[in-house]
């Protein structure tokens, strides 16, 4: 699906790269600690999670990550935003908890890591 | 070709500046993305660890024809027990740390995952030093 579909399907807030919408995502992670996010995801994936640091944008910078969505109603902190003006990364932030917004991405054909042909051979050990 | 950054202990701020540099540098010089991907998120582990675990300490890398090896070198505590270190999940960050997202327990084992040789050495009272390998892909093979 496009990053477009993520918007709209969580109701999402677009805060940055909202030129890029039409970028296409293959597969999402939901996760809430940097490390998590390190090892499970690739390059055109998104990840959803409810941390709201500038650590979260310097580990999508380091994995290619396409779009970072803040649930739960979190808003991004002023830094964190020009961080990812700087690096041309989409954020936007929905209203919906992780869960449901997991749900709802995994409902309209969008798989996790597991799932997603690709990542198979990927990183050693995936989960 | 060598790149070298100074790492402080607990600036969060600019943590995680090097890694991002190093792979900006891999990319603009014609390093393929998935090695680039791979030093980089190498290199932000053993950036991290410098700024939750060390007092200061140095991330660097020197790019040879045929692989990219990763040094970080850090004056701290040091680990006192470097297989449970390599445990997954196993994790000595303090609890403000860990509210930042940090303290998985993933940081050694990601630097595992993501390279083809690692090796930690470490010295209680003194400090650690990673050494990482990642082979950049052969012509014929990618």
């Amino acid at each position: 699906m496009q990053l477009r579909d993520v918007a709209r399907i969580l109701e999402a807030e677009v805060l940055t790269g909202e030129d890029k919408l039409d970028l296409t995502v293959e597969a999402g992670c939901g996760c809430d600690l940097i490390s998590d996010m390190l090892a499970f995801t690739k390059e055109r994936m998104i990840v959803l999670t409810g941390l709201v640091s500038p650590q979260i944008i310097r580990a999508a910078e380091m994995v290619d990550l396409v779009a970072i969505v803040f649930v739960r109603g979190k808003r991004p902190t002023p830094d964190i935003i020009e961080l990812s003006n700087e690096l041309g990364l989409p954020i936007m932030c929905t209203h919906y908890p992780l869960y449901e917004s997991a749900g709802l991405l995994f409902t309209a054909g969008l798989p996790g890591w597991r799932h997603w042909p690709r990542a198979v051979g990927g990183a050693k050990d995936a989960p | 070709m060598r790149l070298e950054y100074h790492v402080v202990g607990r600036d969060f701020q600019a943590a995680g500046g090097a890694a991002a540099k190093i792979k900006r540098t891999l990319r603009q010089i014609g390093i393929d993305a998935e090695t680039a991907r791979r030093v980089g998120i190498v290199a932000y582990e053993a950036e991290m660890n410098i700024v939750i675990h060390a007092y200061r300490g140095t991330v660097g890398i020197d790019i040879l024809p045929e692989r990219v090896n990763i040094y970080a070198d850090d004056e701290g505590p040091g680990i006192s027990d470097i297989a449970l270190a390599m445990q997954v999940g196993y994790s000595t960050a303090p609890e403000d740390i860990r509210e930042m997202g940090f303290g998985a327990g993933l940081g050694l084992p990601n630097m595992k995952r993501y390279s083809d040789e690692l090796e930690v050495e470490s010295q209680v009272g003194s400090g650690t030093s990673i050494r990482a390998v990642i082979n950049l892909p052969t012509k014929e093979g990618s």
